[in-house]
């Protein structure tokens, strides 16, 4: 087995994009996937409101996700890689991008505004030219991606990390996204094993106020009340504190919808027609469960890709566990 | 390389094949699963999400019109939770498509509807959400009532597929919906495809319904049908009639039942199409003129050379279509022969196409100041005026058409078919060539078929003719990039907008699909086949109009010939 592939196995690195999914196993699959020719493409769409992790390490620290990704290229043999960024960081970031790559064979790509582009099947379309829909899976893009080629999809953290365990620097940390009600807004790198209130505590964020959080995405990211914070983050690593008392509930699911209405691709029927019924519910204040428990159910079961399957949990659980 | 896979569907074993889909295998057994944006024509799309079945140890539901077999699967296509979830698919597709079923061209047939009683839902439990959408008319043959639509997107593909792309996908209020394109190169060229594929309707033709029957209606007028070869062999569909039946006859009887003074057959006219064809092939052949020469019996391709292509316009061949060859001489030659005044002549052509409407509309094919035909029907609008009449085809007895428009050669009727035209104008051109000698081969069955792109070389008297026969407007923009690079390779080609050529024409009855085609197809090859003259020029009606009519350049000209014109965009929205 691959050197680096062993040294990512051993770290347990797990893919930073929202998944989860060990960053070792994705390698070997595209290895061992048959193809002529292979690509690497790095994931900077970022386009869950309150997450913003990848921007800062983009800032930040620039060379180790080029490195990362030229580390990527060379372990499964590809010739090209493409950085698929969204819009804002591509307009801030390609001068400084493009110093540090050079003469790699390193493309930037600009993403549209949606949401749902940020989606690998849907990434493999765009920069292809097609249109922006999701693919059916399987084939998984680890054997017919980009171009029909065996391709390696990890975000900007992962290819980060990448670099950062090939130098032995890896000390099992994550970047989280805090916001919301707290004192000390930012991204802050810290352990993987942190509980979600340990991380509250450490960065100084923990409230003195009634408040439930919202954590690994302003949209799909889970709601959780004050007593659920043992856990670690999950997804993308963000935390969203909202103080009860001054929260409009309803506000809060009017902007989801919107978000996912405006981010989606409408091509399935419940993710584009499910989430606007939601919409007039929300906007009504009409919150009725069992109108409303159908379409969620139909949302998690019926949609065609993950974004319409994932809709519906901060619905559910922000009426179940806060509103009441 | 296709392998013998074994799956069960609802506990029972069933054989399929490598790389089938798990709805393919269902239906080809039985076995009803419901769709709505599937269409065996184009990708599965799995956008409706009707369609979900669930696997045996496999976590979630699967779209079975994308979902491929495997051996061994085990397949639940009803549970209660599929069924609920259907449900609420049902009600969401219902939720934004605005009901307009009196006056749609699914209003006889329509599988949403359908659906709707079958999973007992209420089609009113949401709001429309499309109230106020728009209507979009593409010049005077095709309405898109966007308020109908249900996002499926079948005809933006097929649209595409054809070369065309005059469907977009545009954003409005963060919904990403279908809009005819603004780009000032894209027009559409009417071939009604969008409406073949559309599950809901939003897509119909600009009907003409009213129209023919204030005429009908009008005691000044004499009103007179002429109907195209193909649908000879579609309209019994509507009626419940198997696919590829003949209804001639029947649809005689039925154009005076409703009123028609004369019920002609458009097939006559075709041969001499044919003829003329023939014989400016023959010319452009022996005098090397512009070759390769094109069809133009097709008004979709005529356009799309116009507008896409305007380079080739000199390749197309200046002979009118049949339709419009056979309005010309019934407003001069009948006219005079029957003493009618052709002021009052009202002719209506029953067509398979949707661009048929635009075709009529040209003035530069107006014969002394007269457009030839004055309204086309579809054969979905003739179903429509017959069963809005209480008119069963499948009753009437069979009548015949009338003279002097009513018995064409069997290579007038093929015409419907794709490569029809080419074998039609073949057995012309040998005929013709070998100066009228016997055909030892009438039927060229290499020219038939449903393949896109045939390719045959004939050798008449040491003259090779290289013919190329495509149906399907993107096949032909592939065809034509061919001539760019080799401009000789092809002496005559043969183009049909449609898939399967004009059986498969915009304005053929719902559902239309690749076998179906097929059938319809030979429904027209069996009526050749046992006609007693299969090539025009043995024709009596073709031998007399000649003699008596058609009898210099001049008049020729007149009645069979037009130009072309180079098309600017005509769809500014």
């Amino acid at each position: 087995m691959n050197n680096l592939v062993i040294k990512l196995k051993e770290a347990n690195l797990t893919g930073r994009g929202g998944a989860g999914f060990p960053v070792a196993l994705k390698w070997e699959s595209v290895i061992n996937a048959l193809g002529e020719k292979k690509y690497v493409i790095c994931n900077a769409s970022e386009g869950e409101p309150n997450v913003f992790k990848d921007g800062f390490i983009l800032e930040n620290y620039p060379e180790e996700v080029i490195n990362g990704i030229a580390l990527a290229m060379e372990t499964i043999n590809a010739s090209e890689a493409y950085l698929y960024l969204n819009p804002n960081y591509y307009d801030r970031f390609e001068e400084n991008l493009k110093k540090i790559i050079k003469e790699k064979s390193i493309k930037l790509f600009k993403k549209p505004h949606y949401y749902i582009a940020g989606e690998e099947t849907v990434i493999c379309n765009l920069i292809e030219g097609k249109k922006m829909e999701p693919r059916q899976r399987p084939p998984f893009i680890s054997t017919v991606g980009l171009f029909g080629r065996p391709t390696l999809m990890n975000n900007v953290e992962t290819f980060y990390y990448v670099s950062k365990i090939n130098k032995g620097e890896y000390k099992q940390t994550r970047f989280y996204s805090l916001n919301g009600q707290v004192k000390n807004p930012g991204v802050y790198e810290l352990p993987e094993n942190l509980s979600i209130s340990e991380i509250l505590k450490q960065t100084d964020n923990f409230p003195d106020f009634e408040f439930f959080v919202q954590v690994g995405g302003g949209a799909v990211g889970e709601i959780l009340s004050s007593e659920e914070l043992d856990d670690q983050a999950k997804g993308a690593g963000s935390i969203t504190v909202y103080e009860k008392e001054k929260t409009d509930f309803y506000k809060i699911m009017e902007n989801w919808a919107d978000f996912f209405l405006e981010g989606n691709c409408d091509k399935c029927t419940p993710c584009r027609e499910g989430i606007y019924r939601l919409k007039q519910m929300v906007k009504e204040k009409n919150i009725d469960l069992s109108e409303m428990e159908p379409i969620f159910e139909n949302l998690e079961k019926a949609s065609f890709c993950a974004l319409g399957r994932g809709a519906a949990a901060p619905f559910r659980d922000l009426i179940k566990k806060i509103l009441k | 390389m296709s392998k013998e896979i074994k799956i069960k569907i609802n506990g029972i074993e069933y054989s399929g094949e490598t790389g089938e889909t798990i709805l393919k295998v269902a239906r080809r057994n039985s076995i009803k699963i419901p769709t709505l944006c599937e269409h065996s024509d184009l990708e599965p799309k799995a956008s409706c999400r009707l369609c979900l079945v669930a696997i045996e140890d496999r976590k979630g539901l699967f779209t079975s019109c994308s979902t491929l077999i495997e051996e061994g699967m085990e397949i639940t296509t009803d549970s209660e939770e599929i069924n609920r979830l259907r449900k609420k698919n049902l009600e969401l597709l219902f939720a934004q498509h605005i009901e307009r079923c009196n006056f749609c061209v699914r209003e006889l047939d329509c599988e949403f509807l359908k659906l709707a009683k079958e999973y007992e839902i209420d089609i009113k439990k949401y709001e429309d959400r499309k109230i106020g959408y728009p209507k979009f008319k593409f010049g005077p043959s095709i309405c898109f009532d966007s308020s109908k639509c249900i996002d499926c997107r079948n005809c933006i593909e097929a649209c595409e597929k054809q070369g065309v792309g005059f469907l977009d996908l545009e954003s409005h209020n963060s919904f990403l919906e279908v809009i005819p394109s603004k780009n000032s190169k894209r027009d559409c060229v009417y071939c009604g495809q969008c409406a073949i594929h559309c599950p809901t309707g939003a897509f119909m033709e600009i009907d003409s319904i009213a129209e023919v029957e204030t005429a009908l209606a009008d005691k000044n007028k004499y009103v007179v049908f002429q109907i195209a070869p193909s649908i000879r062999t579609t309209l019994g569909e509507e009626f419940g009639l198997p696919y590829g039946t003949d209804v001639t006859g029947k649809i005689f009887a039925g154009l005076r039942k409703i009123g028609a003074k004369k019920a002609f057959d458009v097939s006559v006219a075709a041969d001499v199409t044919t003829i003329e064809e023939a014989g400016e092939l023959i010319e452009r052949l022996t005098r090397k003129k512009i070759l390769p020469m094109f069809t133009s019996c097709c008004p979709a391709w005529v356009k799309y050379v116009e507008f896409y292509a305007p380079e080739f316009i000199p390749n197309l061949t200046t002979v009118r279509s049949p339709q419009m060859i056979l309005g010309g001489l019934s407003k001069t030659y009948f006219a005079k022969k029957d003493g009618i005044d052709p002021q009052k002549i009202i002719v209506v052509s029953i067509m398979p196409c949707t661009a048929k409407k635009y075709e009529i509309t040209r003035p530069e094919l107006n014969i002394d100041g007269l457009p030839p035909i004055d309204y086309v029907l579809t054969t979905r609008e003739l179903a429509r005026i017959f069963k809005r009449n209480k008119i069963d085809l499948t009753l009437l007895e069979s009548e015949k058409g009338d003279t002097p428009w009513d018995e064409p050669t069997g290579a007038g009727i093929i015409y419907g078919a794709s490569g029809g035209v080419t074998e039609s104008a073949l057995r012309t051109a040998i005929f013709q060539l070998t100066n009228g000698q016997k055909l030892e081969q009438v039927e060229f069955k290499n020219l038939r078929g449903m393949k896109e792109t045939k390719e045959a070389v004939i050798e008449i008297n040491n003259i090779k003719i290289k013919v190329a026969i495509v149906n399907g407007l993107g096949n032909a923009k592939e065809i034509l990039k061919i001539i760019k690079q080799d401009p000789s390779r092809y002496d005559y080609i043969e183009v049909m907008a449609c898939p399967g050529g004009c059986i498969g024409g915009g304005g053929q009855p719902l559902p239309t699909t690749q076998e179906i085609r097929e059938l319809r197809a030979q429904g027209l090859y069996n009526i050749d086949e046992i006609k007693s003259n299969r090539l025009a020029d043995e024709s009596p009606i073709i031998k007399k109009i000649y003699q008596e009519f058609l009898t210099n350049q001049e008049i020729r000209h007149k009645i069979c010939h037009t130009h072309y014109l180079v098309k600017q965009k005509e769809n500014n929205f």
